[in-house]
């Protein structure tokens, strides 16, 4: 039995790469539904999507159930749990979101350079296919663990509880999650992040908040990036500022370029903030249970 | 496209009612959903028809019960109605606005036999 769901083990598969038709037929039921198991190979989850389960119709009389049952639950299930092993461990969680192309994937390895000999940091890289994207960034020495969702256009909380299975999560780390590129569907699953990072470069449209406002309105800081570009693109910085203000009051912006290393610091010192934040909640949490044991010895 | 993977969660959802509360057969089904939940009803709909087949929900209706958005202006000091995300608020045409409902998505009962 797994221990990050309780699904059953038959259904993580050490294999090759051909995993594109992944189903599974039990014959039994189980407490969740789970008719799109991965395969594992090496530290890297395959998903596909199997067809639902077949139930046999039988003959009563209708009647009405009440069921008032949020459809997303079971994601933020899994969420609440990934959640809470990271907060118990005081690690830093960050689902950084962005559209195909936005330049997620070098900000990471720039990121991770740039912090090369400081705090241990980890990688879920989300993608359909290939492990092109985790390739990259284990050429960084950090542990990386990529997801394939198949068919799959976000990932979710079950996806990722598995992928953490796989890493090796310290106490003050900060894993980034680099989901499926994709300004809409991710915006609505929750991965028990501390917060989603938007990504959005210059050489987008500086309209993307409003044409996409889910994922802006669910993101805590944009980052713009690529500015290098900025003299050669038509891009206005602050009506992209003023659109995201729109969708998300309280949003946070940074801007950069991984290329030339412009903003970099910024975007460094907000990470070093964040995990200094995750870590003295740890630590809070920590005396709290001490000085209830304490409380204990002194009966 | 994440309109398939809810299809995904209604069944789910559907299949584990139907074995606690011993039911075979769903003949509809009653969404609450926001007008600001990010889900694209004709795409919901088409994805319902597709993943419920050969389900207890084949051939199910899929009803919805749309939800207005709703936001607290910080400017005016109250709630007000939105239609999306980046409405201004109907009131002083700010864009000060904290969205406070219509985001939810919900299977709020079925008809089952």
């Amino acid at each position: 039995m797994c221990t990050v769901c309780g699904c059953g083990e038959g259904q993580v598969k050490v294999a090759g790469h051909d995993h594109d038709h992944h189903h599974h037929d039990h014959e039994h039921h189980h407490d969740h539904d789970h008719d799109h198991g991965p395969v594992a190979s090496g530290d890297d989850l395959h998903y596909g999507h199997g067809p639902a389960h077949a139930h046999a119709p039988g003959l009563s009389q209708a009647r009405m159930v009440t069921i008032e049952q949020d459809i997303l639950a079971k994601n933020n299930d899994y969420a609440r749990a990934n959640r809470e092993r990271f907060e118990s461990r005081g690690v830093l969680a960050l689902n950084l979101v962005s559209s195909p192309g936005s330049g997620k994937t070098s900000l990471l390895v720039e990121t991770l350079k740039c912090l090369e000999g400081s705090f241990p940091r980890l990688v879920i890289e989300g993608d359909q296919q290939t492990t092109f994207d985790a390739e990259r960034v284990r050429e960084t020495g950090v542990p990386t663990v990529q997801i394939n969702t198949g068919k799959g256009c976000h990932l979710d909380a079950h996806m990722v509880g598995h992928a953490l299975a796989r890493l090796a999560l310290e106490s003050g780390a900060v894993l980034f999650i680099e989901n499926v590129g994709n300004l809409v569907c991710p915006a609505g699953f929750d991965l028990g992040e501390r917060c989603k990072v938007v990504i959005l470069s210059v050489t987008e449209g500086e309209d993307k908040p409003l044409k996409y406002p889910d994922m802006f309105a669910a993101a805590e800081l944009m980052i713009l990036g690529k500015v290098d570009l900025l003299p050669h693109v038509d891009f206005d910085v602050d009506r992209c500022l003023e659109y995201a203000r729109r969708v998300n009051p309280a949003i946070q912006c940074l801007q950069l370029s991984a290329r030339s290393g412009a903003g970099m610091d910024g975007w460094l010192d907000w990470l070093r903030g964040e995990r200094r934040t995750a870590l003295e909640a740890r630590s809070a949490a920590l005396e709290a249970e001490l000085a209830r044991v304490r409380g204990e010895l002194a009966i | 496209m994440h309109e398939m993977s809810l299809c995904e969660s209604i069944v789910g959802v559907l299949e584990a009612a139907a074995r606690e509360q011993q039911f075979s057969r769903v003949r509809r089904v009653r969404l609450t959903v926001g007008a600001l939940a990010g889900v694209e009803l004709a795409a919901l709909r088409f994805g319902f028809q597709v993943v419920s087949r050969d389900t207890l929900a084949d051939g199910a209706t899929l009803e919805i019960l749309p939800r207005p958005g709703q936001a607290y202006c910080f400017q005016c000091g109250d709630t007000v109605s939105i239609q999306q995300r980046f409405d201004p608020c109907p009131g002083c045409g700010g864009h000060r606005l904290q969205v406070t409902g219509g985001d939810e998505l919900k299977i709020k009962d079925l008809e089952v036999e």
